[in-house]
């Protein structure tokens, strides 16, 4: 140990605030911005799951087959048909 | 090689290394870089003419160091953006450029905490401060002009070339102490020479450098995998991982 004591430690010998206020803000930031990542992981994957239960849930009500694949079929028959019955 | 390159562009092969490595790189770096802020602050001796606000070194170094690379991986995957057309370079630059930015304010920030006691003024308009404080407006300016695109292919094009143009500051911070009169003290670890500090001294220095370097490993892994789900959202293996609770760790491997 390169102190005498644990108050020695603190202290830094006149220069513990520039010492401590450091490691102070570096912890500070290191900490924030891991969490703000596990944050912005969470938002993403919260706004994806609520976007697919969305997705799904209408359709499934809206049809009788309840299907999503059949569902998409459909979209693609009407656009077929509009077409057709222009000329 | 080429089989690497290919694989390379695969999201989901990334996402499940990256998983895979998370781990080890947050346990190994948290062990090295905490083991040398505890040694550096505790053990090692004081300094002769600083005493103990050398200790800011500890974290300064480190948080410095980490700033100049993580900016020259970056103008590397610009390249890669540029030529190769890899989507995974692009992940990379948005994911570690609000980290860059966090590493060069700590690097400006201890260093004016630290250039109090030791040359009586937080701050002065020299070489080394002033090119560090471009290197933090060409982060900044990174992520803004990601945003100012609505089109992902045009933004990641533009984030390449300005990455690729500010490289240019890189050296001017390395050698701002060679060429210019400054107060700033030259570098304490060249790959020529010895140290020249005692080794009780330099030895946590260089285990917070290299457990730092780990931990931005990490912290890069993580926010690329964020970013993947964001952008392979329309996949049929994000969406059963989002349904699953998005985790880091993929249940099949990744293979």
């Amino acid at each position: 140990m390169a102190f005498e004591s644990f108050s020695d430690f603190i202290a830094m010998g006149d220069h513990g605030l520039y010492v401590w206020t450091c490691y102070g803000v570096f912890f500070l930031l290191c900490g924030l911005l891991a969490w703000m990542s596990v944050f912005e992981r969470r938002q993403v994957v919260r706004a994806q799951r609520f976007q697919q239960q969305f997705q799904s849930s209408p359709q499934g009500a809206a049809d009788s087959g309840n299907q999503a694949g059949e569902a998409s079929f459909q979209r693609i028959q009407t656009s077929h048909n509009e077409p057709a019955s222009k000329p | 090689m080429w089989q690497f390159f290919h694989k390379l562009g695969s999201p989901k092969w990334f996402y499940g290394i990256a998983g895979r490595f998370m781990p080890w790189l947050l346990a190994v770096g948290l062990l090295l870089s905490l083991a040398g802020i505890i040694w550096g602050l505790g053990f090692a001796p004081a300094e002769r003419y600083q005493a103990n606000s050398y200790r800011i070194i500890y974290i300064h170094v480190p948080t410095a160091f980490l700033a100049q690379s993580v900016y020259m991986m970056i103008a590397v995957a610009g390249v890669i953006t540029l030529v190769w057309k890899m989507k995974l370079a692009d992940v990379f630059v948005r994911a570690a450029a609000p980290v860059g930015v966090v590493l060069t304010l700590l690097a400006l920030f201890t260093g004016a905490v630290w250039g109090k006691p030791t040359w009586g003024a937080y701050w002065v308009w020299d070489a080394r401060l002033t090119s560090m404080l471009i290197l933090l407006f060409l982060y900044i300016g990174i992520i803004g002009l990601g945003f100012a695109y609505s089109d992902e292919k045009a933004a990641a094009k533009a984030v390449a070339v300005l990455s690729i143009v500010g490289v240019v500051n890189i050296p001017i911070i390395k050698y701002s102490v060679e060429w210019w009169n400054t107060l700033h003290q030259p570098a304490t670890f060249k790959l020529t020479e010895k140290p020249a500090m005692v080794p009780e001294m330099w030895v946590p220095l260089l285990m917070v450098v290299l457990g730092t370097y780990l931990l931005f490993g990490w912290i890069a892994f993580y926010r690329m995998q964020t970013e993947i789900l964001r952008r392979e959202h329309r996949t049929r293996w994000v969406r059963d991982l989002v349904q699953a609770g998005g985790q880091s760790q993929l249940k099949s491997g990744g293979a």
